[in-house]
């Protein structure tokens, strides 16, 4: 059986369609199939996206016909790097650029304890851009070491790392 | 230079070694990285989105100079027919948003495929490494010496209090993502699997199927992932990841080893079934070469057939894709056609050793 449409390709979907007792039946190939697909699903999207998740939670609803009263309030704020403003963002549920998580701080915080359960990273710093931290966490590591140390008696080695420890802190102007 | 990306079916993640081989297939670990000075992806127009990728492959150029990372090859994928994406995405190089829409986007991968750097997708680079087995900490090691070096030539946008910065707030913070894929069939037959994995989420990991988000579950394959970013370092996530995964390797071999003692012919007879049908099959659909393949792995971890290789069942999970059959007749061809011709090289693979039983 060949494709009801382009009539080239053998029929591999077949659909059977009844709307009010009427019975109708398609047959189309693969290809033919895809344009249809819109119709059989009935117009619904069969892969509900995450980020329309994250829009709900970003606190605007698209689907929503009527602008509520804050949303038109809050429409002219704009990230002043990218442009981006806040609503455009829930829709997506992307951020514009890095800024966008300075810009729109007081936001960003619940959003990121409602979608992350946390708002502090405590892993991997950059060497280069990651400023002073990386510094800091590594006198934080360690002075975990040094007790470690201490509590093993090892003192020797205890006072090399406070050495060390030291001389990092003098790095950072302390 | 891409050809041999897509001209062989085999990559590393496929070797069938490392730690766990029989259960872990694969583990991943993909980050997260943004450069400072442009917008996100998806608000970049094409002067900028080219700018991206010329930054990243200067980048890359500039690392080689240095000796470092000789075995990365930038690929432009505007260069690729539609069908060669389709073959990078079956093994798992790139992702299929990434296939769809190729302006304005690149590719960087490591000779031996087991590192994959997309840039552009949804972050301006998302660095991926995939190695075969249980081997998260080894993978993460690689990641983040390659994310190293990347960040010695680029500035990455980072926060001292959020991490690194993406553009979806899910990433946030580590912008890690790590994952291991598990051939669970025990638990399946056991009807143990959506009992046992359903509980995961309550543990901040998701569940997806073989071909990542929005895919099923086909062939008894699961991928488990870590879903929060922020709050724990790398180290906590892996180890969290790790220990999720040693469970249910025991509950598998528990499972296994129950089949085994109460019903051995029963098993033995689905496993031999399912490779009768593989070995004489001349049309076969994917979603039934899956679960059968799944039933002969099964058969070959158990020492009931001795003469497929995990290796080779590894990379039967690309050969018989829709993409990689097409490449292989070199021609768009029908679905009967695919059927057909997927039943050829599954025969094919599984009857070149003679099977001595």
């Amino acid at each position: 059986m060949y494709c009801d449409e382009c009539k080239k390709k053998p029929a591999t979907v077949h659909l059977t369609k009844i709307i009010n007792g009427e019975k109708s039946e398609v047959h189309l190939c693969e290809s033919c199939a895809q344009n249809h697909h819109k119709e059989w699903t009935f117009g619904l999207d069969e892969n509900f996206p995450l980020n329309k998740f994250l829009a709900g939670l970003l606190g605007y609803d698209p689907q929503s016909t009527q602008p509520s009263m804050n949303l038109s309030f809050s429409l002219p704020e704009k990230c002043e790097n990218c442009g981006f403003n806040y609503n455009q963002m829930s829709q997506i549920g992307r951020f514009g650029c890095n800024e966008c998580y300075e810009h729109f701080k007081e936001k960003v915080g619940p959003l990121l304890r409602r979608v992350q359960g946390a708002n502090r990273h405590t892993g991997k710093v950059p060497h280069r851009s990651g400023g002073t931290i990386r510094l800091e966490r590594e006198i934080q590591s360690l002075r975990q070491t040094l007790q470690e140390y201490v509590s093993r008696e090892e003192f020797e080695e205890a006072a090399r790392i406070r050495d060390r420890i030291r001389e990092m802190e003098k790095k950072l102007g302390h | 230079m891409y050809e041999s990306f897509v001209n062989k079916a085999l990559s590393k993640w496929m070797e069938g070694t490392g730690d766990e081989g029989d259960i872990v297939i694969s583990s991943r670990i993909r980050l997260a990285r943004n450069l400072s000075t442009l917008p996100f992806p998806h608000l970049l127009n094409s002067t900028d989105a080219k700018k991206v990728v010329t930054m990243i492959h200067d980048a890359l150029q500039s690392l080689q100079a240095q000796e470092e990372e000789k075995d990365l090859v930038f690929i432009n994928l505007l260069e690729l027919q539609p069908m060669e994406r389709a073959i990078l995405v079956d093994k798992h190089l790139i992702s299929p948003q990434h296939a769809d829409e190729v302006a304005g986007r690149g590719l960087i991968v490591s000779l031996d495929e087991s590192v994959s750097i997309l840039i552009n997708e949804e972050d301006h680079l998302r660095i991926q490494c995939l190695y075969p087995g249980l081997e998260l900490e080894k993978v993460w090691n690689q990641a983040s010496k390659v994310d190293d070096l990347f960040e010695s030539q680029l500035d990455f946008a980072f926060d001292e209090k959020l991490g690194y910065l993406t553009a979806c707030p899910t990433n946030v913070g580590t912008g890690m993502r790590a994952s291991v894929m598990m051939h669970l069939p025990a638990l399946v037959m056991t009807n143990q699997a959506s009992r046992v994995l359903a509980s995961l989420t309550q543990l901040g990991m998701t569940v997806r199927g073989l071909f990542g988000e929005g895919t099923e579950a086909t062939g008894n394959l699961f991928q488990i992932s870590n879903q929060v970013t922020l709050g724990r370092s790398e180290e906590e996530i892996i180890s969290n990841l790790l220990v999720v995964a040693k469970q249910l390797i025991d509950q598998e071999r528990m499972a296994r080893h129950l089949l085994l003692k109460e019903t051995k012919k029963q098993l033995e007879d689905q496993v031999w079934r399912a490779y009768g049908i593989l070995t004489h099959a001349r049309v076969i659909s994917s979603q039934e070469a899956m679960s059968l393949l799944s039933k002969v792995r099964l058969g070959t971890d158990m020492g009931m057939i001795k003469t497929v290789s995990p290796q080779t069942l590894n990379e039967m999970l690309v050969l018989t894709r829709p993409a990689f059959l097409q490449k292989v007749k070199g021609k768009d061809i029908s679905a009967f056609e695919r059927d057909a011709q997927r039943a050829t090289i599954i025969r094919e693979k599984l009857l070149t050793e003679p099977l001595n039983q």
